[in-house]
């Protein structure tokens, strides 16, 4: 009796650590504070989640690790630079209607953006080293450097201001506590998009053939389904997703440079082990876990929490080596 | 997990075949005749010269260049840039031990330069002085770095190629922010700022009298140690790479179950070699710290400066310890003179502002990432591979 | 000796190669239209990595491939088993995270599974249909082994290639199997099955290639090699003779 609870015990703890540091939070700093940071934390791994997600699908179905995912983050940054520059009417406009339009617009241009240059890049670089883990390295960290580069010729070595529309500014209050109103929208896009990716998952045969591609890509291929091309197709969505994700930061920062992408990257890296390359599902409790681990971490111990989620990867891959929710054999 | 047999291995793909192939082969045809009756010499380089004629006197060539520095490019600004290209030949040089002989990538080698930086800085700054205190900080740095190396090997090398590179890149960052928080020990984001002995110092003269028109200063004297204390680090790693131990690794970066089934525990080579790696990074640093007369976060310890090792690496060539030679002159010489290069197309093509742009002086990065990728790609062997292998 | 259109599957001195150990010298077999071939052999003999260059998961280095007069050996593996080939791997290849119905559904093409090929297959499995929306990570051995079967047999196949379907599991499962493979023999597919079992391989086989050392050492009728004890220990020793 006691064996069975015990395995039960050790096969729902990883979804208990994110609730449990929740509610751990709130007596460390209180109500209105934790009102603030949670959202904020749940905002921040929206985020996150967007570019990360595409990143374990693609390392998850064929073993690719794309350093250069930075870049597509940058290039969806600038994008909405570019966008958003015409589109000044609307942003500055008091109507809430406009200013959604055109983050919408934004927001699409992005997905657009860097799902194209996906494309081509699938096609040059990463077919080129399939199944040579040193070559994806070295060749992708070259590429995200050359990538960097022309964004700056293309849209100037300086950090250029993006921001928020007229009617995002400022905050709306949950009782005492102050929640940007921008966090909400962030919240939202974030949340939605998530919704998006799960039903595809689980509710179309596409969605099947990368679950069950993720799980063993051979047999996948031996019953027919040419796994190459569906391959492609989830690049392209991942970095299409990394560009939404560079949007919704940039947009958040107010502030856009050529490093964007780089001091996501590190994140993203982190989420992804924590979570189990190759599981969206644990890529989202992950990347939740990591936004509010920088937030709580920023207000309860400032020179701790740029570190704060380092020190939680070492923590979590110390119990658990494969991340807390990993994918068949690895 | 039930059911999976002994692991399937993959049939490697024509990419996996063709790359990172050594230019060191165990019959060594590029060995000339004449070296080979220089015994002394060929002990010195452990059996395995740069090449044929060609390459042997292009590096007895470099060799020499070095070796009277001082002479033929004086100035500080000239003897500065040829003391980052002998510490760099080391830090690239280890970490080919790792890349291009084992096969291992690691992101935290800069994390080790660091330290050994760090190592002799703070002796220094603690109001320790003299030759006792670096070699006491260069010490502490080289046991610190292979302590930490192990401890990351032994719990992360058994994992794969890319958890492992992930992780390393994670403590390294964790490294970085420990350096710039830790305000007491480390100086933070501002570093340390110390004072060298005193014969490296400027004002230091050895002779009253110029030598062949070079006055040999503290400057002059500061080249010497690092060259030569670089030089004997480079031959170390060459006999380190021709002795048993480095076959193994080699092996191992051809087929680790091989070797495993043959008995050796993979994971302690692996371990093994990147706790001499990181030793020989620290000590890389030392050197830097005497160089430079400081060291901070931004001066050792940042990724782009792991980027420039990966291009020197990857551009000299991969396997050969060699190829750092080569890669460290041709990135470092391309950092201070390409700008000039680019500014001379820029003058050219000034009316187009994309051209312009894309010629700018500041984006000399960006043509050497070009270069980078184009050699990863066309030439995995490098520069120097490449050439080795043309006979 | 076979007539050339009453065989559906060829093998011509196929040569294949791991990295840098050879593992198949020169194989040549044939599968006949409707019947079942054995593949028998040692350990490491080389019999899974026949089926996976036929699959097309290996590539053969030298030698031809036919499938029904048609050369497949420079052929992707999708491309292959859109041809009507079914493969079920020794490790059984089922996708634990995903559910019983959806292990089968991913063998169905875009308009899902037929009726009656569904209930045949579900009445040799009956398992399967009480486990139908659990996860197939939580089924027994035997019944992962029933699902790789049902999911290769779901839809009408001209060949399949089983390797050692019987392995590790208890006598009341290896009947079940025997009889869903006797079933799948009265509608005339052909199989190529790899066992290590050789009271099963009498059973339902009817030709039958021994291999030793990536070699094909013995070809013929199944039946004759059951009857002559001596032949067996010579080709298989001890380790075959008897049933586990």
């Amino acid at each position: 009796m006691s064996k069975e609870w015990l395995d039960r015990l050790q096969q729902w703890a990883p979804y208990a650590v994110t609730p449990l540091i929740v509610l751990a939070a709130l007596p460390a700093m209180g109500l209105t504070a934790w009102v603030t940071l949670t959202i904020a934390g749940l905002t921040m791994g929206m985020m996150l989640f967007l570019v990360a997600s595409g990143l374990t699908l693609i390392f998850g179905l064929m073993e690719v690790l794309n350093f250069a995912h930075a870049a597509f983050v940058t290039v969806g940054a600038f994008v909405t630079v570019s966008v958003l520059g015409p589109l000044v009417g609307w942003t500055t406009a008091p109507s809430l209607t406009l200013n959604l339009l055109a983050l919408l617009m934004a927001l699409l241009a992005a997905a657009a953006a860097s799902g194209a240059l996906g494309f081509v890049f699938e096609r040059i670089i990463i077919r080129q080293v399939y199944g040579a883990p040193l070559h994806q390295i070295l060749i992708t960290i070259g590429a995200l450097t050359v990538i960097e580069q022309l964004v700056i010729v293309i849209w100037g070595p300086d950090a250029i201001a993006l921001p928020k529309p007229a009617t995002l500014r400022g905050s709306v209050f949950l009782g005492s506590s102050p929640i940007e109103t921008y966090r909400l929208v962030a919240l939202f896009v974030g949340l939605a998009v998530a919704a998006a990716m799960q039903l595809i998952l689980t509710r179309t045969r596409i969605g099947l053939v990368v679950r069950a591609g993720v799980e063993d890509r051979e047999m996948v291929q031996s019953l027919g389904y040419n796994i190459r091309r569906v391959f492609v197709g989830i690049f392209i969505a991942g970095t299409a997703l990394a560009g939404m994700g560079g949007m919704m930061w940039g947009q958040y920062q107010a502030l856009v440079n050529y490093q964007i992408g780089d001091s996501m990257l590190i994140l993203v890296f982190i989420i992804l082990i924590i979570g189990g390359l190759g599981s969206v599902g644990g890529c989202f409790i992950a990347a939740i876990l990591v936004g509010l681990t920088s937030n709580y971490a920023g207000f309860l111990a400032p020179t701790l929490a740029l570190g704060s989620n380092i020190l939680l990867m070492a923590l979590v891959l110390l119990w658990r080596p494969r991340g807390l929710f990993p994918i068949g054999e690895q | 997990m039930a059911g999976q047999p002994d692991k399937i291995p993959e049939q490697p793909s024509e990419q996996a075949t063709i790359a990172l192939a050594p230019a060191v082969s165990a019959s060594k045809p590029h060995q000339s005749a004449k070296l080979r009756r220089a015994s002394w010499l060929s002990w010195l380089v452990s059996d395995d010269p740069p090449g044929r004629f060609l390459l042997n006197a292009i590096l007895l060539l470099v060799l020499a260049a070095f070796v009277f520095a001082p002479f033929l490019f004086p100035g500080t600004k000239a003897l500065g840039v040829a003391s980052r290209i002998c510490i760099f030949v080391i830090l690239v040089a280890s970490y080919d031990l790792m890349l291009g002989y084992t096969g291992i990538v690691s992101f935290a080698h800069t994390m080790f330069f660091g330290i050994g930086a760090y190592g002799v800085a703070i002796a220094l700054t603690q109001g320790w002085v003299g030759w006792g205190a670096v070699i006491l900080g260069a010490a502490a740095g080289a046991g610190v770095s292979l302590v930490l190396a192990a401890a990351i090997g032994i719990l992360s090398l058994r994992l794969r190629a890319i958890f492992f590179a992930m992780i390393t890149l994670a403590v390294a960052s964790f490294a970085q922010i420990l350096a710039e928080q830790w305000r007491s020990l480390t100086g933070g984001e501002d570093g340390l700022t110390f004072s060298v002995p005193a014969i490296l110092k400027p004002g230091f003269r050895l002779f009253a009298d110029p030598v062949l028109g070079v006055t040999i200063n503290g400057p002059v004297i500061t080249y010497y140690l690092i060259f030569i204390v670089s030089l004997v680090l480079f031959l170390l790693m060459l006999r380190i790479v021709n002795s048993p131990f480095g076959r193994v690794l080699q092996a191992i970066r051809e087929n680790e179950f091989r070797v495993e089934a043959m008995g050796y525990q993979v994971v302690a080579y692996r371990t093994m070699v990147s706790a001499v790696s990181a030793v020989m990074a620290a000590l890389a640093g030392a050197l830097m710290a005497l160089l430079l007369g400081y060291n901070g976060p931004d001066a050792t310890l940042s990724f782009s400066l792991m980027i420039d090792i990966l291009m020197m690496v990857v551009i000299g060539g991969m396997g050969t310890i060699y190829g750092a030679v080569i890669g460290s002159i041709l990135v470092i010489l391309a950092e201070y003179y390409l700008r000039n290069v680019l500014g001379a197309v820029n003058g050219a093509v000034s009316e187009t502002p994309f051209l312009s742009a894309l010629f700018h002086p500041d984006r000399w990065l960006l043509w050497l990432g070009v270069l980078f990728v184009l050699i990863v790609t066309f030439f995995p062997q490098g520069l120097f591979g490449w050439l080795r292998q043309r006979r | 000796m076979a007539e050339a259109d009453d065989v559906l599957l060829r093998l011509d001195d196929v040569h294949t190669d791991i990295g840098r150990y050879k593992i198949l010298h020169g194989v040549s077999l044939t599968a006949r239209r409707g019947r079942v071939s054995m593949l028998l052999g040692r350990n490491g003999a080389g019999k899974t990595t026949t089926l996976r260059t036929i699959m097309g998961l290996w590539k053969a280095r030298a030698g031809q491939i036919t499938f029904d007069g048609q050369p497949i050996g420079a052929m992707d593996t999708p491309d292959i088993a859109q041809l009507g080939i079914a493969y079920v791997p020794e490790y059984m290849g089922i996708f634990g995270k995903l559910t019983v119905r959806e292990n089968m559904l991913l063998a169905t093409g875009a308009q899902g599974f037929a009726k009656d090929s569904l209930d045949r297959v579900l009445a040799w499995f009956p398992a399967l249909k009480l486990k139908w929306d659990s996860t197939a990570g939580s089924l027994s051995g035997g019944q992962k082994q029933m699902l790789a079967i049902a999911r290769a047999i779901v839809e009408q196949r001209r060949l399949l290639l089983v390797d050692e379907p019987t392995k590790g599991l208890s006598p009341v499962v290896v009947d079940q199997l025997v009889e869903a493979l006797l079933g799948l023999k009265n509608e005339q597919t052909t199989i190529l099955l790899v066992e290590q079992n050789f009271r099963v391989a009498l059973a339902i086989g009817d030709d039958v290639a021994v291999m030793d050392q990536g070699r094909i050492v013995h070809s013929g009728d199944m039946a004759a090699l059951g009857a002559d004890e001596e032949l067996q220990q010579r080709l298989l020793g001890l380790s075959m003779a008897v049933d586990t």
